[in-house]
């Protein structure tokens, strides 16, 4: 366990999110790649700051990492939600007008 | 020794429940098979040394995505069930970008020159954190706070199905309420 494997496998983690988040026409799916690459995000932070600066602050780095993944759940659940409701629909393709 | 093969072990589960994820027939499945990936690199930010923060990822994806699944289970058009599902588009130019990119970072974790440990970890790292949160770091928690109280009023707006402001506009100043039912009292 080095750093470079760790961050092999977070780079596995988060490519495998992205191909999710590129490739899913619902959105929960979608968010479900976003909420993998965030977790490659965390593998990765945790493993540099134990290998390479162990100092308190770096954690508080993973717990910002961690509210960013609760406030995109949040709101992706309640997106989704208001999709759902105003279109009958949970596909990517019918909210195309949200990509601002 | 031990720690190397838990870590491999671990890896090895966390990147194929993630693949799962995306090829499993069922979204109750997928959002399990997530929550396996989280507890997995949870475990391994344990390995880490970083108690607090592998035990707050395991406890928060696990809730996290029992919510999802129920979830998907309620609202999906699509099948929650055990049928299969192929709702992809765009997969023949997904897989290769996400290919590239893999390759792209994995030749920066290998070959990069990475800097030797600077410094030592505290001696208790969940204290450490702490009193970093409640001392210099401070302003960070307070923001995230923010952050957090804005997320649960926005999530609540845009979930809500007929909150005042579609009955009495955004000012409020509508004279007759638009309900789909008429009735009630007068404003």
């Amino acid at each position: 366990m080095t750093v470079r494997t760790v961050l092999l496998v977070a780079a596995a983690l988060i490519s495998v999110g992205l191909y999710g988040a590129l490739s899913q026409q619902v959105v929960v799916m979608v968010m479900m790649g976003l909420e993998l690459m965030l977790n490659g995000l965390i593998l990765a932070v945790a493993g540099l700051w134990w290998f390479c600066a162990p100092d308190p602050s770096g954690q508080v780095l993973l717990l910002v990492i961690l509210a960013a993944m609760t406030v995109e759940m949040a709101m992706g659940f309640a997106v989704a939600t208001s999709l759902h409701r105003i279109r009958r629909s949970d596909l990517t393709d019918t909210a195309a007008d949200l990509s601002g | 020794m031990l720690a190397h093969l838990v870590f491999w072990g671990l890896a090895v589960v966390a990147v194929l429940a993630g693949v799962a994820v995306f090829v499993v027939n069922s979204m109750a499945r997928a959002s399990y098979s997530l929550a396996l990936s989280f507890i997995a690199v949870g475990l391994q930010v344990l390995l880490l040394q970083q108690l607090y923060v592998g035990v707050l990822v395991i406890l928060m994806m696990v809730m996290e995505m029992a919510i999802m699944a129920v979830y998907m289970n309620m609202f999906m058009g699509m099948n929650p069930a055990m049928m299969s599902m192929n709702m992809v588009h765009g997969a023949r130019h997904a897989l290769p970008v996400s290919v590239g990119v893999f390759l792209l970072l994995a030749a920066g974790a290998l070959f990069a020159p990475w800097p030797s440990r600077r410094g030592s970890p505290p001696a208790d790292v969940t204290a450490a954190l702490g009193t970093e949160l409640m001392g210099p770091k401070m302003l960070t928690m307070a923001t995230v706070g923010v952050v957090m109280a804005a997320t649960i009023v926005s999530g609540v707006v845009l979930a809500a199905h007929r909150t005042r402001y579609d009955r009495l506009g955004d000012d409020l100043r509508r004279p007759r309420a638009a309900d789909p039912q008429p009735g009630g009292v007068s404003r």
